[in-house]
Order: structure tokens, then sequence, then C-alpha cells
């Protein structure tokens, strides 16, 4: 039977971890992501499903925590908001060296620095370039609504396990604090010591057996022949993950002569933009990337044949338009529009903008 | 049918409860509902608002810079939300502690006395139901049934004694709420 729930896309996110068997939750209060926390601790998953869940001293000590648990084998994450995401980046670095699966929630608020507490995207290029050293990526998946928050949670997961790299969801201050009706998918049972052997026993520390080698994880080696060719297994990786696990959503795009792309928050309100373009008669579009990283090249590529002009809409000074930009290569006019600071851009604000450059 | 609400007031007033319960309501009779607060800096005393919006079809951007209807509960809201009604449109206000009344001519305007009624009731926290039953009684988007549920829903269990009073509040707001102005 489906579950309908009016939540925050915090708890949607938090209950999809305890739906989706996470052994483990590690993280440290931060707004405007408190309620993933609040939530856990609130639902007491220990007596749900045996999951753990732990305030940490620090984000700095969530991060390793996921790394100890993740070097098990076990389904773990973490979340908090941009600063706090900021102190985890030497972890996330040691997570995709030593080829860990995990979740990081991003719940992004404005920047630098402290910054405030408001809604902002300001961290696209933190998530999908690296963020902490080393030629890494993360799989990036953006939620834009609270549905999404718990879908994407389950999704990030999947994707974690099946290619052994961390996942990254980047929510924001809007999706983290709304609420909308969402649907929850059933619970799945944890896994047991012995499913976690028969998944993960050929690379996690599980205990060794007679049969085999010690599992070693590190993401440390010091012989630069070796690490080169552990870099060029972790990018032939990546290669196949930017084959197959990009995800996007067109709306209005087949006759559209203008495209809005924009994720998240900026999505739905560009929605709205669209709504009030195609009611003055011009053709325009969303294209919404779900997928940061891996990122829709090929299709915004298309458009580059196909279209007469893309508007980038971000809540940012403008981090993915410079994606969009790379892959159009000059082909028709890549416009920006950003609000920043934890400002959100109005659906009247976007279409001005869009009349400005393009009408 | 698609209701887009701004609900502006104090802190502690019980704003976004009050739309919690709207958006409730929604969820009930099978709508598409979405409720976003501005959770900055605002507490018990400062300004509080949400948006509400409860439609048929998908809902786009929780963020909007124009209101179906604005819900207004004190004179700072009063100055930000007026103008943001769209013509035609409803606003609806408590007139306790406003100094400016509404003053446009394109829209429509009702009072509703929901602290005075709430002092009546002798329960000054179910001065949010009062306002709620006025809204109602002009815009039945939801219906009474649902908004019991959509209350049951939103209170913990063992608030569900003070269920009777939130209803009788409900409806003695929507008895008493004063037209000011009907296109």
């Amino acid at each position: 039977m489906k579950e309908l729930r009016l939540m925050k896309g915090n708890e949607a996110m938090a209950e999809a971890a305890i739906r989706c068997g996470a052994d483990g939750y590690f993280g440290y209060p931060i707004t405007p992501q408190s309620e993933v926390l609040e939530y856990l601790m609130a639902e007491q998953p220990w007596k749900r499903t045996g999951m753990v869940v732990l305030q940490a001293e620090s984000e700095v000590a969530s991060i390793n925590m996921l790394y100890g648990g993740a070097s098990t084998g076990k389904k773990v994450l973490t979340s908090s908001s941009s600063p706090g995401i900021s102190l985890m980046q030497e972890g996330i670095s040691y997570l995709a060296g030593a080829e860990l699966p995990c979740v990081v929630i991003n719940v992004v608020r404005g920047g630098p620095g402290l910054g405030d507490i408001q809604p902002s995207q300001s961290d696209y290029f933190q998530a999908t370039k690296g963020g902490g050293h080393g030629d890494y990526h993360l799989y990036v998946i953006a939620p834009s609504s609270v549905q999404e928050s718990s879908d994407f949670v389950k999704k990030a997961f999947e994707v974690a396990f099946k290619y052994r790299i961390p996942a990254m969801v980047l929510s924001d201050g809007a999706i983290g604090q709304m609420m909308e009706k969402v649907e929850l998918f059933e619970q799945m049972p944890r896994r047991t010591d012995e499913e976690v052997i028969a998944e993960c026993g050929s690379w996690a520390t599980t205990g060794k057996t007679p049969d085999r080698e010690h599992n070693v994880i590190t993401s440390l080696d010091l012989i630069p022949e070796r690490l080169e060719e552990h870099n060029h297994k972790l990018q032939a990786k990546y290669k196949e993950i930017e084959e197959n696990e990009v995800i996007y959503e067109e709306i209005l795009c087949d006759d559209a002569d203008y495209v809005i792309v924009a994720y998240g928050t900026s999505a739905r309100i560009s929605q709205k933009t669209v709504q009030l373009a195609r009611e003055k008669g011009y053709k325009l579009g969303l294209m919404r990337p779900i997928t940061l990283w891996p990122f829709p090249k090929a299709k915004i590529a298309e458009y580059g044949e196909t279209k007469k002009g893309i508007l980038v809409v971000e809540m940012s000074e403008g981090q993915m338009v410079e994606d969009v930009r790379l892959n159009i290569n000059g082909k028709i006019p890549v416009e920006f529009y950003g609000r920043s600071g934890g400002m959100i851009p109005t659906p009247d604000e976007v279409l001005t903008a869009f009349e400005k450059h393009f009408m | 049918m698609t209701e887009e609400i701004i609900i502006a007031g104090f802190g502690g007033q019980g704003v976004l409860s009050m739309g919690k319960i709207l958006a409730y309501s929604g969820i009930m009779q099978d709508q598409e509902v979405s409720w976003m607060p501005a959770y900055g800096p605002e507490m018990r005393g400062g300004t509080a608002n949400v948006t509400v919006i409860i439609s048929d079809d998908r809902i786009n951007s929780p963020v909007l810079n124009s209101y179906d209807t604005a819900i207004i509960l004190n004179q700072q809201s009063m100055d930000k939300f007026e103008k943001t009604v769209k013509p035609g449109g409803l606003l609806l206000y408590d007139p306790n502690g406003i100094s400016k009344h509404p003053s446009r001519k394109d829209i429509n305007i009702y009072q509703i006395e929901g602290a005075a009624e709430a002092a009546r009731l002798k329960s000054g926290k179910t001065f949010n139901m009062v306002v709620l039953g006025a809204f109602l009684k002009l815009k039945p988007i939801v219906e009474f049934d649902n908004v019991i549920k959509g209350l049951k829903k939103s209170l913990p269990e063992r608030y569900h004694h003070l269920i009777p009073m939130n209803e009788t509040a409900i409806k003695s707001g929507m008895k008493i709420v004063k037209e000011i102005q009907k296109l």
C-alpha cells in the first residue's frame, strides 16, 4: 500500500535512509539540514531496523566514521550543509581514493565561508569538480522536490555500491525545509552479515578467511607506477558511469526555440517561468539535469544544433553555466541569470532575464 | 484548481502550523500541495511567513511573487504583502495591531477579528484556527471534514483531545468574518 505523508525534504531523506536499509548515519547538526539528524533521533531506527544513528563530535569525525563503516561493506551516510561539507573534503577524497561506497547529503546554504542559512546552489563546483584533492568524481544527484529527496537517497546508495564510489545528494535549503506530499517506498531489509560478505566480501574488511588474501582498504600507495594505474582504473570507472548513469528531465523542449537549463529549486522556479513564457507566446522549454555528475553532456551538445539560445538559471554567481558553455562550444548564445547569498529568484525575474537576452 | 496563498504574521501566532493544516487538508482530498516557509532567523516575536500552494496539478515553483490570497496578521506583513495580491484576489487580515489598513481598490478585502475571538473563546492559541475558518468561509477550497482530518494528521496524538476546541474556533471564524470590500 502506498504511504502518503506531508514531509520536509530533510525528513524525507532521513526516512529514506532508514527505509533503504542503511546500517549507520553519522552526522553533526547545521542549519538548514538539522532535521535529518533530528528526525532520525526521534524515529529511533535502531529499534526499527537496527540502524545506528550517532551525533559525532564534528563533521571531520562524521566523514571518517563513514570511512570506517564503508570499509566493512556497510551502508552508511552522513548529511551536512555547505560549511560542514567543506570540512569533510579530506575524508571524501580518501573515500574516493579507497573506492568506498557511501552517501553524503549536502543541503546547500549561502556562502562563501559561514555565509548564511538561506538556500543556495553555490556548491556545484565543489560537488562536481572534486572539492577534495586528487583526480576523482562523486556521483552527484540533485532532487528538486520532497519526493525526489526520498527517492534519490535510495538511488545514490544503488549507484555508490554498483561502482564503489561515494555519492552525493545535492539538495538546498529550500527543498530541505519545504513540505510536500511524498509517497514513501517500502522498507527494505538491512542486509545480514552473510549478505554483506556475499556482496562486498571481495574487497571489504569483513574478516579474513583462509581461502583469500587480506582485503586492504587504503588511499595511500607510495609507488607512482601503481598509483597511476589505480588512477587509470578510477578513470575507466568514471567513464562507465558517464556512459550509463546520466539522468535529466525535459519539459516542453520538443518545439522550443529556447531552453532554460536549471536544476533543484532553480528548476522548479524556472518551470513556472516556462509556463508564463508560453502564455506570452514564447517557445521556451526547461531542461533539468538530475545527475550533475555525470553531467548530461550529449543532450546539451544537441541543443547547439537544434535551439537558438540557452538561459542557465542558478542560485549562484554562475557555476553550472560553465559546463553548459563547454558542451555548447560556442554554437549558440548561452546566457546566465543567478541570485546568490541565499536569495531565491522569482519566476518573473527569470522571465525578465530571458526577455532581456533573447526577445 | 490552483490556489496560491501567503500567510504572514509574527512568529508564535501559528502561521506555519495554519499552513501545515491547510496543506494536510489538501492531501486528504488527493491534491498536490507545497508548504514553503521563510525559515531564516525568524522566531517568536519576529516575522514569519509561509507560502502554501494547493493544486489539482503538479506544482512548479514553490516560491512566488504574487498570490491569490494573502492572510495578513501584522503591520509589517501588510506593508510587505498587500501589493503582492493578484488583481481580483483576496486579502484577509486581522485588524488587531494594524495601523495602516489596506487601500487597494482592485482586490477583495475581508477582516477577521481573530485575536479578539480567540480571547472570547478563552483559548488564545486557537487564534490561527479562527483565521483559518474565515479563509475557508471565503474560499472553500478544502472540505471541512478534510480540514479536521488534516488537523488530526498534523497534531501529535497527545494533543488530539484539543481537536474539538479547534473545530469550534474554525466554525466561529467562519461566522464572524467581515466584508470590507467586495469586487
